[in-house]
């Protein structure tokens, strides 16, 4: 339906386009003037006039075309007295009956008339819908044509909205902030109507219930979030023990000794670890590193589970290698010469340069670097998913089974999602945790950074 | 005397020295090699676990396609021949398949086939009608047990409870391998086909479609608005309190985690505009508004690498600003904003948590052919054969793995080709 409606309207522009050119000429022919502008502007003009109220139309009937029939077929379902009914279910027997009558075949009478109901709503809906489209088309080029006169000033009116579009554009990324922050506080605040924020946040026992059977009160489960907290930081200090020392050397050895030739290859390859997505990582995690860590917890006495914190957090650890290598370069790197050179002045050697001048120099936007990195470890999902396990277990132990934030959020909300238990929910709090300590950590990331980096310059 | 004394002090100094600088230069290069060291072991661990998923195992099958079994006859209409009892054809064979088998056997030596074999059978009959009343020997899928267990992957050593294939089966499978009527062919299955509950005919042909879907979404999206953006904020945009949050928010958004889009993408998208669960409509729109800032990045760099003289130049003869930007100095940048785009179209397809929040985790056996149709994406599918317990999928999630990498490594390629194509230097 709406691919053809696509097309409707690409010919509606298209002829806007020719009708807004021809109209203006013959207009300033009429006159015996001269147009202010050149004849494609008053077309562009028509054009955009023709454009925008369609496309208001094609989305707003995309997004609301759904809900408003569902909500006409289920305010005129004639209830039997008594029975229950899931609204999900019913809306979806009753699509199921609509789109495929040989469904038919057994349901009740009132799921049959509710179906007929719903497929007329969708003929009707539809028809409006072309009609809609064309008549606002139509609307849109006659406003338009109305102001085609030669003395108009078609580019300027094109200009400014060309900047409307592009301001439009710019401001995408805030409605995606705006909606991030909104949709968790909104779910959270429905999972804390439930469940206490003190339960929540420093409460140790995390059992969310589920309820089973229609009629049961969620309120059963504990919420209490700290076992999944002591996860997540488990697994994230496993894997910044990895990363840290590697990327950090690494960088050193790339920004310092290596060679041109030696970074040239090395770079890339380094991208290319970078680059692999993080399923991979998490396949490579179970596959190589969870049998072999263990195999290895077996090997000195420690009865280790087939998921562990370590595996998980190693595998993180070389994940973000990479990214904590690239950085630290370029923090490296920007440290002046004039400071290494003044270090080889007065008889150092490259070690000591290092180790004395470059990396107190370095430090702040290394320290960037780390926090960066964390704030990635901690919002990093398949790895953990694959690797970690999902029981919340209150451990230091990195052979045990871990939970993170990242892997409770998934398990809440794979299958049937219903919005009114706190099980669902509780991944918006989870979500909304996770989002302010990232947002946090990136903030005072990048204000070090910036700070060392003005520094220097 | 005292003054050879310092002199050794210093020369033994002076070597400690230089040998801890060389120590120093080897952890360095140490932890480069092992990071590298790591790659290729992820590599070669892929490699070696996936590439068995490329070939199938086949077996042998004689089967008579007499018309009173079949309920057919030679002069049948094609929908009769759709409907042709052609399990009733597979049946007789699999009871005949080795001379004088007892009941409890023919169960088992059911166990060795794929699921599919009614189908091969039937699509061969179709294939060639004039087969009717003959008996023909044809190759048939065999079942993932048998598959792996001739590919090496699932032992025979273990107990007989603890292997998928008791003894008698085993006997059996021995005797088809030592009368040549099982052999190894390319896997046609894995491309063709979509999800499966069944090893053996499970491939990523349903997802590949899936991610392609998902990315035009993405393109579609993710294209235009950012280089309007980037346009916005490069040339137009004044230097004030909206523009500079603007920027704040581009480069904080870059380090959300990608889990959170996805919860956006339930909340708002799902939740309250109500569009299709499970599409690439959707997967895709989440991951557009995820990869934004990562490509609005891309596409200032290569904006600001157009010397302002061009620009200059065209307003000095008479351009307004809009058409300075938009005819010169947005051309030069396209290669540029190109090459960012498709950075960041192969992050998005690798990205797995967004898409599993909205539901593109769900079973999906078929393969999908719009954006409004629920269909699973390749690293999803990949997750879901990861986490199966089935033997057979373990390959198959290495050798998707594979394709996902290969699809990668080309978007990279492209994205290369294009800078060293296109790119000017000013």
């Amino acid at each position: 339906m709406f691919f053809w409606s696509l097309v409707l309207i690409a010919v509606g522009i298209f002829s806007s386009f020719i009708y807004g050119r021809s109209r203006i000429k013959l207009n300033s022919k009429k006159q015996g003037t001269k147009s202010k502008s050149l004849p494609n502007y008053y077309a562009q003009y028509v054009l955009m006039w023709c454009l925008f109220p369609a496309l208001i139309v094609y989305f707003s009937w995309a997004i609301f075309q759904e809900q408003i029939i569902q909500n006409i077929v289920i305010s005129n379902f004639e209830y039997i007295e008594g029975a229950v009914y899931n609204e999900g279910l019913l809306l979806a027997e009753i699509r199921n009956v609509a789109n495929n009558p040989s469904f038919a075949d057994g349901k009740s009478i009132e799921i049959i008339n509710a179906a007929s109901h719903y497929s007329s709503l969708r003929q009707i809906s539809q028809i409006s819908f072309y009609t809609s489209i064309i008549i606002i088309m139509l609307l849109g080029a006659l406003y338009a044509s109305q102001k085609l006169k030669p003395e108009f000033h078609a580019q300027h009116t094109i200009e400014k909205y060309i900047q409307y579009i592009l301001i439009f554009c710019s401001s995408v990324a805030i409605f995606t902030t705006i909606g991030i922050v909104f949709s968790l506080i909104f779910e959270s605040l429905r999972f804390f109507a439930e469940v206490s924020i003190f339960e929540f946040l420093f409460s140790t026992e995390w059992y969310p219930f589920i309820p089973i059977r229609e009629g049961q009160t969620a309120a059963e489960g504990s919420f209490g979030a700290v076992p999944i907290f002591a996860g997540t930081f488990l697994v994230m200090v496993v894997a910044m023990c990895v990363a840290a020392p590697l990327g950090l050397l690494t960088a050193i050895y790339l920004a310092e000794y290596a060679s041109q030739r030696v970074r040239k290859i090395v770079k890339p390859l380094l991208e290319i670890l970078a680059g692999i997505p993080t399923i991979v990582y998490g396949f490579f995690a179970f596959v190589s590193v969870a049998p072999f860590v263990k195999a290895f917890g077996q090997s000195i006495g420690i009865d280790a589970s087939p998921t562990s914190a370590l595996a998980a957090g190693m595998v993180m650890g070389v994940m973000i290698i990479p990214f904590i290598s690239s950085l630290s370069d370029d923090v490296i790197n920007s440290v002046p010469q004039s400071l290494r050179e003044g270090s080889f002045g007065i008889g150092a050697n490259k070690a000591e340069t290092i180790k004395k001048v470059i990396l107190p120099a370095a430090l702040p936007g290394i320290v960037g670097a780390f926090l960066l990195a964390i704030s990635r470890a901690i919002g990093e999902t398949m790895i953990v998913v694959v690797a970690a396990g999902t029981a919340p277990n209150l451990t230091g132990n990195p052979f045990e089974n871990v939970t993170t934030v990242t892997v409770q959020i998934v398990v809440a909300l794979i299958g049937d999602q219903e919005f009114d238990n706190p099980r669902t929910l509780s991944a918006f709090a989870l979500g909304l945790v996770l989002f302010v300590i990232t947002l946090f950590l990136n903030i005072i990331a990048l204000q070090i950074v910036k700070r060392y980096r003005e520094r220097y310059e | 005397m005292n003054n050879s004394v310092a002199k050794e002090k210093i020369v033994s100094l002076r070597k400690k020295r230089s040998l801890e600088d060389m120590r120093f230069k080897y952890y360095g290069f140490t932890a480069m090699c092992l990071s590298l060291a790591v790659l290729v072991f992820l590599l070669y661990t892929i490699f070696s676990k996936g590439y068995t998923a490329f070939q199938k195992t086949i077996v042998l099958l004689e089967v008579d396609y007499n018309q009173e079994v079949l309920k057919l006859t030679p002069d049948s209409s094609d929908e009769e021949m759709e409907k042709g009892k052609f399990f009733r054809v597979k049946k007789q064979a699999i009871e005949n398949f080795f001379p004088d088998l007892s009941k409890s056997d023919i169960k088992l030596i059911k166990k060795l086939f794929s699921i599919n074999v009614d189908n091969e059978i039937k699509d061969y009959f179709l294939e060639n009608p004039e087969v009717i009343n003959t008996k023909q020997q044809i190759w048939v899928t065999a079942h993932s047990d048998v598959d792996q267990l001739l590919k090496g992957n699932s032992r025979r050593d273990v107990p007989e409870d603890r292997r998928k294939l008791n003894d008698i089966q085993l006997s059996y499978v021995d005797q088809l391998v030592e009368e040549n009527r099982v052999k190894q062919v390319f896997n046609n299955f894995f491309f063709t086909k979509a999800d499966s509950r069944h090893p053996e005919i499970a491939g990523v042909a349903g997802s590949f479609m899936g991610s392609l879907f998902t990315l035009f979404t993405v393109f579609i999206l993710s294209f235009p608005i950012a280089i309007g953006a980037s346009v916005y904020l490069e040339e137009f945009a004044p230097k004030n309190r909206i523009t500079e949050l603007i920027e704040v928010n581009i480069s904080n958004l870059a380090a959300v985690p990608s889990i959170v889009f996805g919860l956006l993408g339930l909340g708002v998208l799902l939740n309250v505009f109500g569009l299709p669960r499970s599409t690439p409509l959707v997967g895709g729109s989440v991951l557009a508004l995820m990869t934004l800032p990562t490509i609005i990045i891309a596409c200032r760099a290569s904006l600001k690498a157009v010397p302002p003289s061009i620009k200059e130049g065209a307003l000095a003869v008479g351009a307004t600003k809009t058409q300075a930007v938009f005819h010169h100095v947005v051309p030069l940048a396209l290669p540029g904003t190109l090459t960012g785009t498709i950075i960041g179209l192969a992050q998005a397809l690798g990205e797995t948590a967004p898409l599993i929040m909205i539901g593109m985790i769900a079973f999906i056996p078929n393969i999908p052919t719009g954006l409004t149709e629920p269909s699973a994406a390749l690293p999803v599918q990949i997750y879901l054969w990861v986490e199966s317990a089935e033997r057979g999928f373990q390959e198959k999630s290495a050798a998707a793995i594979m394709v996902i990498l290969i699809f990668l490594f080309m978007m990279n390629a492209i994205a290369v080709f294009l800078r060293n194509r296109f790119e000017r230097k000013w």
